[in-house]
């Protein structure tokens, strides 16, 4: 089922088109990696998504029902400008917003409860939000995002801000979420966590997508088709024009790392068969690009053809 | 609609909880009259401790004779005027009056010398003795027995009563009137500020520390911003509930200790027949029969479509300029920012306030104070100071639906700059931009 459609968003500002005819889809149950670099779009689609602006034009349908103010209940938000009120008691401060999502105060409470023991955090329910530490604030800041039990949900840069073991705690309550079936879109720019966290990416640039698809699609799609051997002897790549000897170097061990790339579109094995008559391989792996590589090579306008 | 009333109870409870609102509740009715009642006590020790300001007179014509009183004390001089200036330097007087040899049907050339300035209350004490003094002499030169002068200088009472428009009478008093216009004027310029502000600064603080994204993805910014401003408006109208209660309570107490004062006189005077209790009683009677007829008046005011009026001018002139609050707050990053705009937004309402004191509470029924009470931008102010001296049914009417006109219109553009501004930060805000927000479609 898709959690998400879109179809042809456009958004005109004064000077610039924000986005240009952008449709997506967003499959129940996954998380989507919406990547692009500033400027690209990004924001504006968040915003039409948790229905902060109106695009010019296009359709937008949650869970497959036309986007209406209702759908709020459904949708947890968490910005890339993290924001609390800094007067306010933690307590109060999640009870505001839950409410605010349609939340009863009495399920609120029970959440709250649910969340703070998980994240030991009972202590905190009078402390005042300019009291804690940032990296309690962004606790906060995601409980809140969570608490109403949102199918769908939006975060923009959730790590930000935490130290590696709370990012942790994060990504495995994201998991868990996951697990259970909500859909989650997800801005980043860390390509390591699209990598481990991402089952689909879309990929904004000047506010038209320029890619989709599911992660493994799309690293195949981008394959260089090459591969790093690690040998003894010297490699001569023969007959030429079939095989490019991109690099050698000599490693530790007396070993030799190369990376050598398929030229006429044959089966690693070909090329496997081929160094065996030469050389003792130690190691044989084919470079898969990674998704900063794609990022980069697709955003820089080059062309599809790999460089390396 | 039920997210407007989590936000305005959420606003509403934050405030009322604090402790500084029970503080500024419960100190403002008391702190005020303290002040102006110290400022009083002072300004009469003052007087007293100085006493009379001693005043050389170098009287040339030989007409005048000042007599000392207790704000001023005369000391005659001889001699010429430079004599006469040098003996005043000398000395520690604070004046040296010169009255030349003036002819009655012209006097002119009196002079008064000081090394600092007499003060306006004393200068004035001074041409009002001369003026006397001339016309005295005047009178005594068309041969008026002194007596019969002295008859003549009567005080009049005039009492004021209005023919109410169902032919029934009753007597107002102008001082009360112009007080309780003057008060209810002035609250409503400082509430309107207070409370205004209190939106800006809190629309500034969702936007700068960023909730509002998080805000504006649950509610519309609309509700969210008539969820503030009518949050707040609770806010002010149970503080105004609880001061008039305890007004109301303070000045029954203040009733009741003359009421039983007044009752007295008049037992004295039936118990004791005694010459020394009457006229004892007498006087006693007559300052308590001022001090009930003040009473009277007070509680001849329609105490209760006053506070009508004024609650509803407080309210339409608050949500109308709370409205512009908020669009001002939206817009900018930092209250430091906010003060290019806050100025001229309430230009108006000063307008208002000003033409209080200088028309209407002179004059409410020129064709000024009419305006300014019809105008909405300045009507909240002006309308309160009148309405005491007995306004037209049509002109409030017509005041109170210009009003409401008016803040349905302002909230709808503030609504729209709102909506804009709270997302954009970083942006120079201006006049231009700001119209341009307005007229933006989103």
């Amino acid at each position: 089922m898709i959690a998400l459609h879109t179809d042809r968003i456009t958004k005109r500002y004064a000077e610039h088109l924000a986005l240009d005819e952008v449709s997506l889809d967003v499959q129940q149950g996954t998380i989507c990696g919406l990547l692009g670099p500033n400027g690209a779009g990004k924001t504006t689609l968040i915003r039409i998504i948790n229905q902060i602006i109106q695009p010019d034009s296009g359709r937008i349908e949650l869970f497959g029902e036309p986007l209406r103010p209702q759908h709020v209940a459904l949708i947890g938000y968490l910005p890339e400008e993290r924001g609390l009120y800094k007067k306010l008691r933690v307590g109060e401060q999640l009870l505001y917003i839950a409410q605010l999502r349609g939340m009863s105060k009495k399920d609120a409470m029970q959440k709250i409860r649910y969340w703070f023991e998980r994240l030991d955090l009972k202590d905190w329910w009078g402390k005042r939000i300019e009291d804690l530490s940032k990296g309690m604030a962004q606790k906060i800041q995601f409980i809140s995002t969570i608490l109403h039990e949102p199918r769908f949900l939006i975060l923009d840069e959730p790590f930000s801000g935490f130290d590696p073991l709370n990012a942790k705690l994060i990504t495995d309550i994201i998991l868990d979420l996951k697990k259970s079936g909500v859909t989650i879109l997800f801005s980043t720019h860390r390509m390591e966590t699209v990598e481990s966290l991402c089952d689909d990416v879309v990929l904004i640039n000047r506010a038209q997508k320029i890619l989709d698809g599911t992660r493994f699609q799309i690293q195949d799609q981008f394959r260089t088709h090459t591969a790093e051997i690690e040998h003894r002897q010297p490699l001569t790549m023969q007959p030429a024009g079939r095989y490019e000897l991109l690099e050698s170097t000599p490693i530790e061990g007396g070993k030799i790392r190369s990376r050598v790339r398929i030229l006429d579109g044959s089966h690693q094995n070909e090329l496997l068969r081929t160094l065996i008559d030469q050389t003792e391989v130690v190691s044989f792996r084919e470079q898969i690009p990674s998704m900063g590589d794609i990022f980069i090579q697709l955003v820089n306008g080059s062309s599809n053809q790999p460089k390396r | 609609m039920n997210k407007v009333w989590i936000i305005i109870r959420q606003e509403f409870l934050n405030r009322v909880q604090k402790r500084t609102f029970l503080i500024a509740t419960i100190l403002v009715p008391l702190i005020f009259p303290a002040i102006i009642g110290g400022m009083f006590y002072l300004m009469m020790e003052e007087e007293k401790a100085s006493g009379p300001s001693s005043v050389f007179v170098l009287d040339e014509s030989g007409k005048i004779q000042l007599k000392s009183n207790e704000q001023i004390q005369f000391t005659a001089l001889t001699g010429t005027l430079e004599e006469a200036k040098q003996v005043y330097k000398a000395s520690e007087s604070e004046g040296l009056l010169y009255v030349p040899d003036f002819k009655e049907e012209n006097p002119e050339g009196f002079q008064l010398y000081t090394e600092k300035n007499l003060g306006i209350e004393k200068t004035g004490e001074l041409r009002n003795l001369l003026s006397e003094q001339i016309r005295d002499i005047k009178l005594r030169s068309l041969q008026i027995d002194p007596a019969v002068l002295e008859s003549s200088k009567k005080k009049v009472e005039l009492e004021v009563i209005k023919i109410l428009e169902d032919g029934e009478e009753e007597r107002s008093n102008n001082g009360i009137l112009n007080a309780v216009g003057m008060v209810m004027g002035i609250l409503i310029y400082m509430m309107v500020f207070l409370y205004g502000a209190q939106i800006m600064h809190g629309v500034i603080e969702e936007k700068s520390s960023k909730v509002i994204e998080v805000l504006v993805s649950t509610v519309r910014p609309f509700q969210l911003m008539l969820g503030k401003i009518i949050g707040i408006a609770s806010v002010g109208l149970l503080q105004f509930l609880i001061w008039i209660v305890l007004i109301v309570s303070l000045s029954s107490m203040v009733t009741d200790y003359f009421g039983v004062a007044s009752v007295k006189p008049a037992q004295i005077q039936t118990m004791a027949p005694g010459a020394s209790a009457l006229a004892d009683a007498g006087e006693n009677g007559l300052k308590n029969e001022d001090a009930v007829k003040l009473i009277q008046d007070f509680e001849n005011l329609p105490v209760v479509s006053l506070t009508v009026v004024f609650l509803f001018y407080f309210l339409g002139g608050y949500l109308m300029y709370g409205a512009l609050f908020a669009a001002v707050g939206s817009s900018v990053d930092s209250v430091q920012e906010a003060q290019q705009f806050q100025f001229p937004v309430t230009v108006p309402l000063f307008i208002g306030y000003l033409g209080l004191f200088t028309f209407i509470l002179r004059d409410p029924h020129s064709s000024i104070s009419f305006w300014l009470s019809i105008i909405p931008f300045t009507s909240p102010v002006a309308m309160v100071g009148r309405v005491a001296f007995g306004v037209p049914a049509w002109e409030l009417g017509l005041s109170m639906l210009l009003l409401v006109g008016g803040f349905l219109g302002m909230t709808w553009v503030a609504g729209r700059i709102y909506r804009v501004g709270i997302l954009m930060t970083g942006t120079k805000v201006n006049w231009r931009t700001l119209y341009k927000w307005a007229t933006m479609k989103l």
